[in-house]
């Protein structure tokens, strides 16, 4: 089962994530850009964290043979922080790397009108830069979040067809599916999404446009439940070519719009697997 | 080799290599970033300068990646930081600002660009880094040309400690010689490793043995890359099988023939 993980915050995870992954199929990674727990303070956080995305992540990934791009933007919940809406100006100079894949986590945390201004403002750059964008729903009022997602993507200068819309669930599934959208479901150990709903809402809409991903960060999550859906769904009939799709061929063709998608792992220079991950280095 | 032959057999080789397509995009930037130069344009040197601020062809330089190929990015890279003219403070913002791949074409274009040691930060802080890309690319001949002494030796040990193979330390053969404090460095490395029951990386015995101020230069000159010193010159290495006895790390150079630090320019 080869299992490529859309939505993955591998900045909080251990290298025996990254071990335990490769074990169960996983060859490729999309980590958006998000939170971090603990709010920023300036743009300089940003760009270091950004950095970082295009940096030292794809190098641990490669180190574990797993090929690793990322979304990039300001998140919904520090679009509300006028110490952290600068970094808009910076997303350009980000938005041009090779890997980079769409725009986001855009969207909305508690629909603002500042959430508003970024979320418009980031579907430009996206349309501008010629990427997809990954739209992330709100944990609360997630109906009426994603309502109001929709206007502002009809909005936009940014095709529909080319926004993932994701965190969706049993009440939201709908209306992104007839929107147009590509649909992202996030499988959580407690919270969002489980493996025996995630193969209901298949069996009920069909595998088109369909992502799964683990959204796995430093909450508790956990990095393999995609490997766990694709169990779940052989388990309940599917097909090993449905499996395939969802966890394989659908997340390609959705960040391979961007036309950036690489998904040879080029190991690196290094001799010595693993090795300057050690602390001997440092 | 001068720098100009350098570049333009660079470019010659990529027209022979690309597609049509990206050896288009790669003609139209080299004449965006000509263009830039000859303007004489200074933008804002900010992290979080505007998007406006930034030259056009410093953004083909982030493309250049998928427009010509991984592959082929570093030549491609290179050959816009030239038509650029790119100084110091061009190399340093295009670094701030660059993803791995980015900075590693910036560190391997230094030789070519900057005549002096003011570069020497960049390569200071690939070396704080624990990329192998980096750290590789950081070693190259303009360190050997501008690293100070201690910096440089640790650069060497870092390569050992992170697995980059000490071939891609431009100089080796000429910057380790007679130089007892570097000899010394690795002999306790060596120590170090065998009392913990560990291998000793080959390439620590090829370096101490360039240490010595008899060894030969291998006919090694400010190239990049290639085998460093003849391996006849190599010392017996037995395998350092167990917690048991120091290695005896052979031939120390003799601590009162080297003028240590200040030999090095």
């Amino acid at each position: 089962m080869r299992i490529f993980d859309p939505h993955i915050h591998m900045t909080s995870r251990t290298t025996d994530d990254y071990e335990a992954m490769y074990e169960a199929g996983v060859r490729a990674v999309v980590e958006p850009a998000f939170w971090l727990g603990q709010p920023r303070t300036s743009p300089a956080s940003f760009v270091d964290y950004f950095d970082s995305l295009l940096g030292w992540e794809p190098f641990r990934a490669a180190q574990y043979g797993i090929a690793h791009h990322c979304t990039i933007a300001l998140n919904p919940k520090e679009a509300n922080d006028p110490r952290c809406t600068p970094v808009l100006d910076v997303l350009p100079r980000y938005l041009v790397k090779d890997n980079v894949v769409a725009v986001g986590e855009i969207g909305y945390d508690s629909m603002t009108p500042a959430e508003d201004t970024a979320l418009a403002a980031q579907l430009q750059l996206a349309a501008d830069h010629e990427l997809p964008a990954l739209v992330h729903t709100p944990h609360r009022d997630k109906l009426a979040g994603l309502r109001r997602t929709l206007d502002i993507v009809a909005e936009s200068e940014l095709s529909v067809e080319r926004v993932l819309i994701d965190h969706l669930n049993e009440t939201t599934v709908k209306e992104a599916k007839d929107a147009g959208c590509w649909l992202g479901f996030s499988v959580y150990p407690d919270t969002k999404m489980d493996e025996d709903r995630m193969v209901a809402i298949l069996r009920a809409h069909g595998p088109e446009k369909v992502l799964v991903n683990s959204a796995a960060d430093w909450g508790k999550s956990d990095p393999l439940k995609t490997r766990k859906v694709g169990d779940a769904m052989l388990h309940a009939g599917f097909s090993d070519d449905d499996v395939d799709r969802v966890l394989w061929r659908n997340p390609v063709a959705f960040y391979g719009l961007s036309g950036r998608l690489a998904l040879d792992v080029t190991d690196t220079d290094a001799t010595h697997e693993g090795n300057s991950i050690l602390r001997g280095g440092a | 080799m001068t720098e100009r032959s350098t570049v333009a057999d660079l470019r010659s080789h990529l027209d022979a290599v690309l597609g049509g397509a990206a050896r288009a995009w790669l003609d139209q930037a080299t004449d965006e970033a000509t263009t830039y130069a000859a303007a004489g344009q200074t933008p804002g040197p900010a992290r979080t300068s505007a998007p406006a601020a930034t030259p056009v062809w410093e953004l083909r330089f982030a493309e250049a990646g998928r427009r010509c190929g991984p592959d082929h990015a570093d030549a491609a890279r290179l050959v816009l930081l030239h038509a650029a003219r790119a100084d110091t403070d061009a190399l340093t913002r295009l670094y701030e600002h660059g993803t791995a791949t980015e900075r590693r074409a910036v560190l391997r274009s230094l030789p070519h660009l900057v005549p002096g040691p003011d570069a020497l930060p960049l390569v200071e802080d690939a070396l704080r880094t624990n990329d192998t890309r980096l750290v590789a690319a950081a070693v190259g001949p303009y360190a050997a040309a501008h690293l100070a002494p201690q910096d440089w030796r640790h650069a060497v040990l870092k390569c050992l400690f992170t697995g980059v193979p000490v071939d891609a330390v431009a100089g080796l053969a000429d910057r380790s010689r007679a130089d007892a404090e570097l000899a010394r460095m690795l002999g306790d490395y060596a120590e170090e490793r065998t009392a913990a029951g560990r291998a000793v990386p080959d390439d620590l015995y090829r370096v101490l043995a360039l240490t010595d101020p008899s060894a030969v230069n291998g006919g090694e000159a400010p190239a990049p890359t290639g085998p460093e010193g003849p391996a006849a010159a190599r010392p017996d290495r037995s395998a350092p099988t167990g917690p048991a006895g120091p290695a005896a790390p052979a031939p120390f150079a003799a601590p009162s023939t080297s003028t240590g630090e200040e030999q090095e320019s």
